[in-house]
């Protein structure tokens, strides 16, 4: 008996611990280490949202802290010792006691919901004056990025520039996905048939790593994205890169010629073709997985999930349903027989796409 | 019916009454409880073991012990099956065992219907997780949101299992809302005013009517979608004109009050044992009666809360944030009256009494969390991550799971007459409050720093390594806490102290009967004159123990569970894609209810 009291006793007290000073040093917030923390906003949407979550989290400590103790306090204080006698006095309520613990939680929540409200009608994705306008759309498992001010298309990383407001407009061809960049700001569901939007202002230049945030099949563990916030002259020079098209065949030699061929090789079942799929100009214009035209370019490949180098590059050719799983007749990239020979010229010309 | 010389024994001896046969049959209240309680704990195993395979799965990055398609069945069986076929059943567990006696009736008012809504639950439970046998799990989420769930996406009978268990467990939870209803509003004993119910029984009384007007709404969302992957039909195809969120209101409109359906009989539980324990009334009983009521109505006003990442807008987000606030001030107000009840006291910290200590504390965890996710801005970095994770395990492990655990040590001597161990039922409280917290806590931080729930594979990039490692370790000793408990039910069945009618000197109705009680539970019918039957000087009339006239008891039927039998076969010719099963399930079921209300009343 004795031993379990001090337990409860002591397990309270652990619990209160663990959950101040971890979350007190990550509000101080430490950059680096978490790069999608929501504690460590880069926009002004997502500032609002962490300065909010932290009155609440604030009122919320106070709370728990002073309902564990009182229970604690009522456990310690009132337990059976050995040779009381008689009943406790049987008290069957207290009209004002009731009133007070009904109105306390009404007043506090009053001091969280008018900041609530007030975020709510000031982050409701309306786009800023003035405003880069993205389309975003979900694809199981990729993001599509279209920029229509200047007729560029690309996918999972994200490019745009520090301190202009940017408009997500969002929509998705298959399921549900939520697009989410924490350091940015909260996610966003991408549901086809609609256009759902976010607005932001990115307020310091960096990469900033997200993943879809909603349960969109097999492999929604690997639909993730990047987003650089580029300084103005480089988002310039990235847009510039992104409007060139890349150079015609004839003009491609040794094994980047061959792995051009490769590319746009017809093959046997046809929709193991490249070009059925993917779109290079002015090789290859099929609309089905992302657009490659500037996929040197680009960091990563395959959702995000793996780094565009030659390595990652073969084994994802290889064998793509390995990398990442989930068989989507006629929208996944399929097991294709490539040649060992193959596949390093298909690494030469993709590399060399930027 | 026999009389004997000792006085009046039941129409059926019970020695008669033994054997499989004679719990297939059974109309009695009591062993249905049991058999709820039994299959619903093997099920509430099955869904822990799913649980440790995930977290198995986390304990690295890059885990490779399961792949991503099973890891999807795993972490949607672990929802639907902890939902619908341990929590749920756990609570109609004691539903069954403790309503009657708690209003001093010797048994439901259906009792034939209470043993079906048995064997479609038991049914239903077999059927989905017969999908495993087939590779074919469930695995579009226990939330199973159109359209990833439409045929075009998920083609294989994953979805078709999901979607027919489901239709199957809703008519077993309908069939036993009507019947606690009728019981609880018609069956009361004399001078069991509604005020005067045990707290239990009014939270099961909510519970009931939240099931039976929430049920219908995901058995429409549930036909639209059956309606679409069998017969073609376009509810959640967007190209035709559907329409995505119509799944989602439909869905949550059912599942938050289904939140409620999982923590009410629970808190009723928490209220019964915290007097109990503590030598004192509880405080504020109509307080906690009404907050209840409230709870259960205002549960239906919040449901958007779920949808605030799919861009309602403004006007809609903050009424539904308001609503989703305002739930938080009756749920305060009952922790206030528990604490408060144990104020003054003298409490004794038996097993089932920690329990209740826990939910409290825990409870409050979840609670708080809940808060800040009331408020849409801090949910849209909150939701669809481990956040919400830790959110509502805090809830359902912290508080129905503690609360049912409690009832478990609380009821056990009454339902077999021993009571349990309390060392190691104390082992087991203190393993379960060191798992929770280890396993749960660190879900709030890797939530908030960026991790996605449901998915099987992250990034070492990502920081969280370390913490999701810590609760591996914690959901482990969760799980571990469990064989602990496992093994205190072996051990005091051959060695437990024998329980009396009341070894924790309880004030309700339950508690003036021998432990377990009789089949008809009162000798004579009781006559309640107080709130506190037993703590009051003439709370009750004496309860003789050899009942002074004779009493009809019921004899068994197999009705019930050959139309459920019926109900079985309608799905499983469904999943099957034959005509000639679903028509001769359809016949049988009819054949047999036809049966079955032409059965004599006396056999």
């Amino acid at each position: 008996m004795d031993s379990s009291r001090k337990k409860t006793h002591r397990d309270s007290s652990f619990v209160v611990a663990s959950l101040i000073v971890p979350a007190a040093t990550l509000l101080s917030g430490c950059a680096g280490q978490y790069p999608q923390s929501t504690l460590d906003p880069a926009s002004g949407f997502g500032t609002q949202l962490s300065d909010l979550f932290s009155t609440i989290f604030w009122w919320a400590v106070v709370v728990f802290v002073v309902v564990e103790a009182l229970l604690v306090y009522a456990v310690i204080r009132y337990r059976a010792r050995p040779g009381q006698e008689g009943k406790p006095k049987p008290v069957h309520g207290h009209t004002a006691l009731e009133i007070a613990w009904t109105l306390a939680p009404a007043v506090i929540l009053l001091f969280i919901a008018v900041p609530t409200i007030s975020t709510i009608f000031r982050v409701d994705g309306t786009p800023e004056s003035g405003a880069l306008e993205v389309e975003v759309v979900g694809h199981q498992w990729w993001w599509e990025f279209k920029y229509p001010e200047y007729g560029v298309v690309t996918a999972n990383e994200l490019h745009v520039p520090v301190g202009r407001p940017l408009a997500l407009a969002m929509t998705s061809v298959d399921v549900i996905h939520s697009f989410w960049v924490p350091r940015l700001g909260g996610k966003r569901d991408v549901i086809q048939g609609r256009t759902t939007r976010l607005a932001l202002t990115p307020d310091s230049v960096g990469m900033y790593m997200g993943q879809c945030a909603e349960f969109c099949g097999e492999s929604h563990a690997n639909m993730r994205t990047r987003v650089f916030v580029d300084t103005e002259e480089d988002f310039e020079a990235w847009v510039a890169q992104q409007l060139t098209p890349a150079p015609p065949l004839d003009s491609l030699d040794g094994l980047v010629r061959q792995g051009a061929e490769a590319f746009t090789k017809i093959r046997d079942p046809a929709n193991h073709s490249c070009l059925i799929c993917h779109k290079v100009e002015p090789l290859a214009f099929g609309a089905i997985g992302p657009n490659l035209t500037h996929v040197g370019g680009r960091t990563t490949i395959a959702g995000g999930t793996i780094p565009n180098t030659p390595e990652g590059l073969r084994s994802w050719l290889r064998n793509p349903p390995g990398e990442k799983p989930g068989d989507l007749p006629g929208r996944s990239m399929p097991k294709i027989d490539l040649t060992d020979e193959e596949i390093e010229a298909l690494v030469a010309f993709l590399q060399s796409l930027n | 019916m026999a009389t004997s010389a000792a006085g009046h024994e039941p129409a059926v001896a019970s020695a008669k009454r033994s054997g499989v046969w004679s719990w297939i049959t059974t109309t009695d209240h009591k062993r249905i409880g049991i058999l709820y309680g039994v299959t619903a704990f093997t099920f509430f195993l099955m869904g822990g073991v799913e649980a440790l395979i995930i977290r198995a799965q986390l304990a690295r990055p890059n885990g490779t012990l399961v792949d991503a398609e099973t890891y999807n069945q795993l972490f949607t069986m672990h929802g639907t099956t902890m939902v619908f076929l341990a929590i749920m059943p756990l609570s109609a567990a004691f539903f069954n065992y403790m309503i009657p006696l708690q209003i001093g009736a010797r048994d439901v008012a259906f009792p034939r219907l209470n043993a079906f809504s048995y064997w479609v639950f038991l049914f239903g439970g077999l059927f989905l997780s017969a999908s495993f046998l087939f590779g074919a799990a469930p695995n579009g989420g226990w939330f199973g949101y159109a359209n990833l769930t439409s045929k075009a996406y998920s083609p294989g009978l994953n979805i078709d299992f999901w979607v027919l268990g489901l239709q199957v467990l809703g008519i077993a939870s309908i069939a036993a809302g009507i019947n606690f209803i009728v019981t609880i509003v018609n069956l009361r004993a004399p001078g069991m005013t509604l005020m005067r119910m045990p707290v239990f029984t009014w939270m099961s009384l909510v519970t009931q009517f939240i099931v039976v007007t929430a049920f219908p709404v995901i058995t429409v969302a549930l036909i639209f979608l059956l309606f679409d992957r069998f017969f073609g039909t376009n509810f959640y195809n967007v190209a035709a004109g559907g329409d995505l969120l119509l799944w989602q209101h439909l869905f949550w409109l059912f599942g938050h009050p289904e939140v409620y359906i999982l923590i009410l009989p629970t808190m009723g539980i928490v209220s019964e044992v915290l007097p109990t324990f503590s030598r004192k009334p509880l405080f504020g009983y109509a307080v906690v009666v009404y907050s209840g009521v409230l709870i259960g109505v205002m549960g239906w006003g919040v449901w958007s809360h779920h949808m605030f990442a799919t861009g309602l807008g403004p006007v809609a987000d903050s009424v539904f944030s308001a609503t989703t606030m305002l739930i938080a001030i009756p749920t305060g107000v009952k922790i206030f009256n528990w604490i408060a009840t144990m104020w003054g006291g003298r409490i004794e910290l038996k097993t089932p009494m920690l329990f209740a200590i826990g939910f409290i504390a825990m409870f409050i965890l979840g609670g708080l969390s809940g808060v800040m996710h009331s408020s849409p801005p801090s949910d849209l970095q909150q939701t669809d991550t481990y956040f919400v994770v830790a959110h509502i395990h805090y809830v359902l492990v912290g508080g129905a799971i503690m609360g049912i655990l409690s009832g478990i040590y609380y009821w056990w001597p009454k339902m077999f007459g021993k009571v349990l161990h309390e060392g190691m039922g104390k082992a087991h409280w203190l393993f379960m409050v060191v798992g929770i917290n280890l396993s749960f806590f660190p879900m709030h931080l890797i939530g908030l720093l960026g991790m996605p729930r449901r998915i099987y594979t992250y990034d070492t990039q990502l920081g969280l390594d370390t913490m999701n490692l810590v609760s591996t370790v914690g959901a482990f000793i969760l799980g571990g806490s469990f064989l602990i408990f496992l093994y205190n039910v072996w051990w005091t069945r051959k060695n437990g102290l024998r329980a009396g009618n009341d070894p924790w000197g309880g004030a309700t109705l339950e508690w003036a009967v021998s432990s377990p009680p009789p089949e008809y539970n009162f000798s004579v019918i009781p006559q309640v004159n107080s709130r506190l039957p037993l703590w009051t000087a003439n709370g009750l009339n004496e309860i003789p123990e050899v009942p002074p006239e004779p009493i009809h008891v019921p004899g068994g039927t197999y009705w019930p569970i050959l139309t459920a039998a019926g109900i079985l076969a309608l799905a499983v010719g469904a999943i099957m894609h034959s005509l000639w099963i679903v028509l001769g399930g359809v016949g049988f079921t009819v054949f047999s209810i036809y049966r079955w209300a032409f059965e004599p009343f006396e056999v």
